[in-house]
């Protein structure tokens, strides 16, 4: 049986219509009606929403928590991301040799990423608590007074990095560790034969076959923290003073405790567009470094 | 001096043996292989000397020194992997000169020596390529440019070409003992396959289960086996051994009665004769073009014969089969090694 082409376009239309459907009803249409909200102010019962063009921009230009916040996710981000993704790749080296109780060590690095970040929090909770917490209990012994971890807008960021670092860093071991059991046994011994060392070997040869990994785990760090604020429900609400507030969590104050829906729209905008050029810049500058099998 | 040494080496993994008191030598500039069925010891073997794996008994000497613990890297040898192992970021320019950047090489020096080795084993045209743009024999020859630009006296090969199809793995097999020969290198090559064996070493060496069973020439090997083993081994086909009880009612086939022994005779020493020889059943037949292998029954010991041309069996038929004293090999059934006393006689 011939069929015509039209026909067979209507199928295939037809075999994509249901994820287009949902992929248009829920990231593109909201994408689309946030930066239309954005240009609008936000209405209530006496004044109703209308177009105020840039006005929403000009406010955020000059709003001193969104550039606090800002600070912050760029700090956030900056330690985050290098310091987990350094460290997964230094446990995943050190799992993946010739250690006894592999199996454990594996397991106790993955664990933080099987718990869910609100369950992280309480258990770091109970470590930053003030006096009976576990870090002052453990100074008190050396003679070192409580201090209020949390409480200290010099430490609360801190505090919030090192959570996600402790979360973050086993997951993104797994992803190097499954890299690095695909990389032949061989590859080392004919580094050895010739008489490369440790260090040397893994700057010639394991770090440059690990870059695709490296790729994918430091989009999805830089996703992360962006998107990662369910810990500050729990332990700070973003203060004292905004001190560990993040771009999200303050649209999402803006959005459901501020009311401001125009506001929390400009943001999102905002937060879209420097994950666009992130993610453009990464794909324009890295992907020529990398090398892939 | 020999090159290499292996004097009562063994390899134990806990309480099993891989490698058992193997003691051989091999004398400066020889192509010695090390030939086995898989899982025999061979590429263990190999790998300590190389020092990739440690010795658990025993003393190595490279060139008159021990280096039974020395590291891999001072032991001046180089290897070719059997998956090459290429480093797949690295064009073939940089995996030829990974060893020389290691040891810091002068830069004029490495481009001589790259350019030197390119040259000789083909590659000059695809230095810029990575592994991956390479066909299965062309990364051979990177591996093979790799071992040579250390420019070291020993060379070790682990089945280097056993990734290849027939015709190229018949090519580098000359190009390798080639090369081999041009630059005056030992070579310890590890094998399966016999017809490697035979074609490119000076000397063979026979492993079975983690033990020495033969060490001789190729020549040596073939024509005097000194067990069943290798004499099952070597050869395609491989010899006949018959069991002299088990072949029927026979005119005599030994010099004087004797009541037990494994006549071993070659498939292509086996004659097809109109009169005379001994009675036999022609099963089947296999033609491989310029001969055909035939096999046959006597008795209830299945044999086979290499008869030139081309020879059909399309059902069973008898025949008569005929050798010469000269050509068959007798062993002891017991101990299966070979047993020069008794002589065989023509029928």
């Amino acid at each position: 049986m011939i069929r015509r082409p039209s026909q067979s376009h209507i199928h295939g239309w037809l075999l994509l219509m249901p994820a287009a459907v949902f992929l248009i009803a829920f990231t593109y249409y909201p994408t689309i009606a946030t930066l239309a909200k954005s240009f609008f102010s936000q209405g209530n019962a006496i004044k109703p929403s209308r177009f105020v063009g840039l006005e929403n921009y000009e406010y955020l230009l000059t709003d001193e928590v969104f550039w606090k916040v800002v600070g912050n996710n760029i700090i956030y981000a900056a330690t985050t991301i290098p310091i987990s993704i350094g460290l997964a790749m230094v446990m995943a080296l050190w799992v993946n040799g010739k250690l006894p109780f592999k199996s454990l060590a594996r397991m106790s690095y993955f664990t933080p990423t099987i718990l869910p970040m609100i369950a992280v929090a309480n258990i770091w909770l109970f470590f930053y608590t003030p006096d009976i917490g576990l870090i002052d209990q453990v100074a008190g012994v050396f003679g070192i007074s409580g201090h209020n971890w949390l409480g200290d807008p010099d430490t609360v960021l801190g505090c919030i990095i090192i959570i996600t670092i402790w979360k973050e860093a086993g997951f993104f071991m797994i992803f190097y560790l499954a890299a690095l059991q695909t990389l032949s046994p061989e590859l080392e011994e004919a580094a050895k034969l010739e008489g490369a060392g440790r260090w040397y070997y893994f700057r010639r040869v394991i770090f440059p076959l690990l870059m695709p990994t490296t790729l994918f785990v430091l989009i999805n760090a830089i996703i992360n923290s962006f998107k990662l604020v369910d810990q500050l429900f729990i332990l700070t609400k973003g203060g004292p003073d905004n001190s560990s507030s993040l771009l999200l969590y303050y649209i999402y104050e803006v959005a459901f405790s501020f009311l401001d829906q125009a506001y929390a729209s400009t943001l999102t905008v905002v937060l879209l567009i420097a994950l666009a050029v992130i993610a453009i810049s990464q794909f324009v500058f890295l992907d020529k470094k990398v090398h892939y099998q | 001096m020999s090159a290499i040494e292996l004097c009562n080496i063994s390899k134990r993994w806990g309480d099993s043996f891989a490698v058992t008191d193997v003691s051989f030598k091999v004398e400066q500039g020889t192509f010695a292989v090390l030939l086995g069925p898989s899982g025999c010891g061979k590429s263990t073997t190999l790998r300590m000397i190389s020092g990739l794996e440690d010795v658990s008994e025993g003393k190595l000497l490279i060139g008159d020194t021990d280096m039974t613990t020395a590291r891999p890297a001072q032991r001046n040898l180089s290897m070719v992997f059997q998956s090459y192992a290429l480093f797949p970021h690295l064009n073939v320019k940089e995996n030829i000169l990974f060893g020389l950047k290691v040891r810091k090489i002068p830069i004029a020096e490495q481009e001589q020596r790259l350019a030197r080795v390119a040259e000789l084993v083909g590659l000059a045209e695809l230095l810029l390529r990575k592994p991956a743009q390479l066909s299965g024999g062309q990364r051979q020859r990177v591996a093979l440019a790799r071992a040579f630009i250390a420019e070291n006296p020993i060379c070790l090969m682990d089945e280097p070409l056993s990734n290849l199809d027939a015709k190229l793995r018949h090519d580098m097999r000359i190009e390798i003992r080639a090369l081999q020969q041009r630059l005056k290198m030992t070579v310890v090559y590890v094998t399966h396959d016999q017809a490697e064996a035979m074609s490119m070493a000076d000397k063979v060496i026979l492993i079975k289960k983690g033990q020495i069973e033969q060490e001789g020439t190729p020549d040596e090997l073939y024509n005097k086996p000194a067990t069943t083993f290798a004499a099952a081994f070597i050869g395609t086909p491989p010899m006949n051994l018959l069991d002299i009880t088990k072949m029927g009612t026979l005119p005599p086939l030994l010099a004087e009665p004797t009541s037990s022994a494994i006549l071993g005779i070659r498939p292509e020493n086996i004659r097809i004769v109109d009169a005379g020889g001994i009675p036999a059943r022609l099963i089947s037949a296999d033609y491989l073009g310029a001969d055909t292998v035939i096999t046959a029954r006597i008795g209830t010991q299945e044999l086979q014969v290499r008869t030139p041309g081309r020879v059909s069996v399309p059902e069973p038929y008898n025949a008569r089969l005929q050798w010469q004293k000269e050509d068959v090999h007798l062993f002891d059934p017991s101990s299966g090694k070979r047993n020069d006393t008794i002589k065989a006689t023509d029928f």
